[in-house]
């Protein structure tokens, strides 16, 4: 059976088509699901992509997370469904505190697009799977409003408990507390990312074809997963 | 005061009406009386004015412009020509592609965040009213001195406008130039091109037929903002009492207009609509009157249904208003709602505003009273011509006769390294990465080459390969020089770059930007720049397929350079074929393609070390162009070659020093006898371009260019991590990279 992975379509979504093909270069079925629609059509994992929903007017994924569709996905996340926000994705799953933290403005103030060398910290989640922990790989950043932020004891605790995904080597794009690039919660399922691994997987249009690990690892658990 | 219906008018034909304030003429008045047989209405006024204005007529222009009709070369490629809101050309597998640059220059100076934004906005419209998905946008941006206090205030915010927009547009920016001179200080150049894929059925054209069908108003609600100089009407004649309520420059909000993109892709799709037009100068005045003027019948419109953001907004003004993000469709009337549906569906606000006619006027009513009844192809289409008068300025001589050959050149070795580093870190030349890692080039997942690479590449299908190459160039100290042969240089250069990257080269959109065209001398430019443009684009093969002309580009008496801007368009097979420009391994051989001559007027040489414009620019030879073209695409096709890179601003010693650092790998290279080596390094020739070859590949290579009859010299090797030019110097890369990449930052940051 195909595995299928649910890519949310906001008002404002931009990477939507990019996540779509690299659930499908990754063998498994991408599904479209559409922000008004609270049925998630049998999906086994979801992706919410980068962009800016709603146009980010009010707050980066603050309306986002006020869509029907995201509270079947807050409860599927609740349950165990597999969830990867990805840069606008990532401000919607803090918005709905499936995540800890906000991202913020970035420190220099301007909008930056860069090939970004991270290092994959968890290789024990959902999404990272594929990754050996310490792999260093290079995706493309794209973001404005990539800065992580959170308390001191939250940020201990995340580094405590293992739930850094990965983070930023060479340069931090966005001044982001503790180089911090993608975070996950307690049980592995939701991913928070602010790099673009779909911008990364066909040698053709991406620097590398690094980002594919996150694709596949969702793969490799549900196909596990008796 | 009272509404001013077309009843009104012919009862009160002494009524002063604000022509001149409106920038018409004595004799443009006249012909408007003449047209209506009464004095016009306020509203029609206000619709004559706008669509008759420079910007919407081209009354200054086009009996120069209609040359690219005249002696635009046959090619089986052209599928919509000049005229439509952009070209349309035939790409090959049922595949077309739209594209099209134009100018937001004086909303940019004033507002440099919100004229760049709008800028954008405009032309993806333009795109996509032709039914293509806007695929890739792109940049040419001209700026002041880059030192200079006032170019802090409008770059970043210009850059700033462009990322914003489009990056919230989804988008991916591929390329585009940024150019510093103080002849653009008070006058900077924000142009923006946009490209759009489609099927060959897709195409949508701007034009409202069948009798019955309906005139449908979505995207945005209307506001006060853009109205210009309207505001003199509204404020002087209509309503002085009411509030300001008009910013100057228009607001952007990319958030609709990605709402009204893929939307519209939706109704394309369903085939919902007739004709579609958007909105943007001139706003309903010319949607309407064009989508009339260039269809069947006549119009009607109920201009009290349009959604308004102020309710306070006069009729004038909402004729007026430039609003962004509104498109306009014509549609059957059993689709209506079909249509309505998928708007709602989109959250995009959509309105029945009207209907065709089967008669011949444009009649728009406000509250059942009409204020508008005129022939649409009289605001439209068959607005004012002018001849003006042009000569060619005294001073151009004296400026001929200013040859950069006589300025003193390196006295030694250390010398010419020390100008080589100058050159790699001066403004024009040095990297602009801090400004376009602002852009967003990944989304859509189909950038196969961008910004700094010769030009931007993007996958048209994935299953196929099949992809379009861009190019846009231009070099207004050469065109200063020589008008004639600096357009065919701009040409020739962004002809040249597309075939560097391995695509074949198709068509081209051009934006010209000039000064006061009631400047006789400017005048003799902008003839000059056309006919050469003109002529190049017939030898070469590529038709130019639309367009925009920028006048009044001037500070006071003074005008920027004559910068004709000329964005060229490719197509390849298979982009996994494509040349990026980075030396990409060890040992390759390094060829320079075309001949070098001791050209070096107009060179970025003489402006950096010297400060100085004079002479000529450097020949052109389009012949050689299309050989040199023809090579590097051979080359490519057959994986004779694995980098590529023009040779343009900055001759040869810029392009080795850009492939070197975009590879990381330095490059060992000889001067060939009996060759002066700072010619060799800072001439810029046209026709030239360097590629590294892998062995293997040296004598099939070097046997097709014998065979066509193409120069090629061996000029070294990549190696190393240094740029070495063997008796003369040798930098590491470490230090060019320092030169190159720190300037722009440390100015602008």
């Amino acid at each position: 059976m195909t595995t299928r992975i649910g890519v949310v379509t906001f008002p404002g979504s931009l990477d939507d088509m990019d996540a779509r093909r690299a659930v499908r270069l990754a063998g498994a079925e991408p599904v479209p699901l559409w922000h008004r629609d609270k049925d998630l059509h049998q999906v086994d994992g979801v992706v919410l992509p980068g962009g800016f929903s709603y146009g980010d007017y009010l707050r980066c994924g603050a309306i986002a997370r006020f869509s029907p569709v995201m509270e079947s996905i807050v409860a599927g996340a609740k349950e165990g469904l597999p969830v990867l926000g990805i840069c606008n994705g990532f401000q919607v799953l803090c918005e709905s505190h499936l995540l800890p933290g906000a991202l913020t403005r970035n420190d220099h103030l301007h909008f930056i697009c860069r090939d970004q060398r991270l290092r994959v910290e968890n290789a024990d989640t959902a999404w990272t799977s594929s990754y050996e922990a310490g792999q260093e790989i290079v995706v493309p950043l794209k973001n404005g409003e990539g800065g992580y932020v959170a308390d001191e004891r939250t940020l201990d605790e995340l580094e405590a408990e293992g739930r850094v995904v990965a983070r930023y080597l060479e340069l931090n794009p966005n001044g982001s507390r503790r180089d911090i690039a993608g975070i996950t919660n307690e049980a592995g399922n939701v991913v928070g990312l602010m790099p673009h691994p779909e911008h990364a997987v066909e040698p053709l249009t991406g620097p590398t074809t690094d980002g594919l690990g996150f694709f596949t690892s969702i793969l490799k658990r549900l196909v596990n997963t008796p | 005061m009272s509404l001013d219906t077309v009843k009104h008018a012919a009862e009160t034909p002494e009524t002063e009406l604000p022509w001149a304030e409106l920038g018409l003429k004595p004799d443009e008045y006249e012909r408007i009386r003449e047209i209506l047989g009464r004095r016009p209405t306020g509203a029609e006024l206000a619709m004559y004015s706008v669509m008759w204005s420079e910007h919407c007529s081209y009354k200054s222009s086009k009996v120069h412009l209609k040359q690219f009709g005249e002696k635009a070369p046959v090619s089986d490629a052209m599928l919509v020509g000049i005229g439509e809101n952009a070209g349309v050309v035939d790409v090959g597998q049922g595949y077309a592609v739209t594209f099209k640059v134009e100018s937001h220059n004086h909303p940019s100076y004033i507002e440099p965040y919100q004229g760049a934004a709008t800028g954008v906005g405009g032309i993806v419209r333009d795109i996509l009213a032709m039914g293509a998905r806007p695929v890739a946008v792109m940049d040419p941006l001209r700026f002041g001195a880059a030192d200079h206090p006032d170019t802090r205030r409008v770059l970043p915010g210009v850059v700033a406008g462009i990322g914003g927009y489009g990056n919230c547009l989804g988008l991916p920016n591929i390329g585009g130039e940024v150019v510093f001179d103080s002849c653009y200080q008070g006058n900077p150049l924000v142009n923006a091109l946009a490209v759009g894929v489609m099927k060959h059925e897709d195409i949508h054209l701007a034009k409202a037929s069948g009798a019955g069908n309906k005139v449908i108003l979505y995207g945005a609600r209307t506001g006060g903002d853009g109205i210009g100089g309207v505001s003199v009407l509204a404020s002087e004649t209509f309503d002085s009492t009411g509030p300001a309520k008009r910013p100057a420059v228009q607001v952007g909000d990319p958030f609709q207009e990605k709402l009204l993109i893929e939307c519209t892709l939706e109704v394309f799709k369903e085939k919902l609509v007739v004709g579609i037009q958007d909105l943007g100068g001139a706003g309903l005045s010319c949607a309407t009157s064009e989508l009339a003027s260039a269809g069947s019948g006549g119009m009607r419109v109920e201009l009290d249904t349009v959604p308004l953001r102020d309710s306070s907004l006069s009729p004038e003004e909402i004729l007026m208003s430039e609003s962004q993000e509104r498109m306009c469709a014509i549609v059957e009337p059993d689709k209506v709602g079909r249509f309505l549906e998928i708007c709602e569906k989109w959250d995009v606000i959509a309105t029945v505003i009207g209907e065709v006619t089967d008669g011949d006027r444009l009649e728009i009513f406000w509250h059942g009273e009409q204020i508008v009844d005129v022939p649409p192809r009289t605001v439209a289409h068959e607005g004012p011509t002018y001849h003006r008068p042009y000569a060619r300025p005294e001073w151009q001589d004296a400026l001929q006769a200013d040859d950069a050959a006589k300025l003193p050149r390196p006295k030694d070795a250390g010398e010419l390294r020390e100008q080589v580093l100058r050159l790699v870190g001066s403004p024009n030349q040095a990297s602009k990465a801090w400004i376009t890692d602002q852009y967003d080039r990944y989304v859509l997942g189909n950038t196969v080459l961008a910004q700094p690479e010769d030009s931007g590449m993007i996958r048209v299908d994935e299953e196929t390969g099949l992809g379009v190459a861009v190019a846009t160039d231009g070099n207004g100290r050469y065109a200063k020089l020589d008008p004639y042969t600096g357009a065919q240089l701009a040409l020739a250069e962004a002809y040249r770059n597309v075939a560097a990257t391995g695509a074949k080269p198709l068509a081209v959109s051009d934006c010209l930007n000039f000064g006061s065209p009631e400047d006789p001398a400017v005048m003799w430019q902008f003839a000059e720049a056309c006919r050469g443009l003109a002529d190049a684009c017939q030898v070469l093969g590529t038709p130019v397929t639309g367009g925009n002309v920028s006048l009044y580009n001037q500070t006071g008496e003074t005008a920027i350079h004559p910068t004709p801007v000329v964005g060229v368009l490719g197509v390849i097979d298979d982009v996994a074929r494509r040349t990026p420009m980075a030396f990409a391994e060890q040992g390759q051989l390094v060829y320079l393609l075309g001949d070098t001559r001791e050209e070096l007027g107009g060179s970025a040489w003489s402006q950096v070390v010297h400060d100085h414009l004079g002479g000529l620019p450097p020949a052109v030879d389009l012949e050689r162009e299309r050989l040199l073209a023809e090579i590097l695409i051979a080359g490519s096709r057959d994986g004779m070659i694995d980098a590529a890179h023009d040779l343009s601003d900055g001759g040869l010693v810029q392009a080795l020093v850009e492939s070197c650092l975009k590879g990381g790998l330095g490059a060992r290279i000889v001067v060939p006898d009996a060759t002066d080596p700072f010619v060799f390094l800072f001439s810029e020739s046209a026709g030239r371009a360097i590629v590294s070859v892998p062995r293997s590949e040296e004598l099939r290579f070097t046997d097709m260019c014998g065979a066509r009859g193409l120069p090629a010299t061996r000029i070294g090797v990549v190696d190393g991590d240094a740029l070495e030019v063997q008796g003369q110097f040798s930098i590491p890369l470490a230090e060019l990279r320092q030169t190159h990449e720190a300037l722009i930052p440390s100015l602008l940051a």
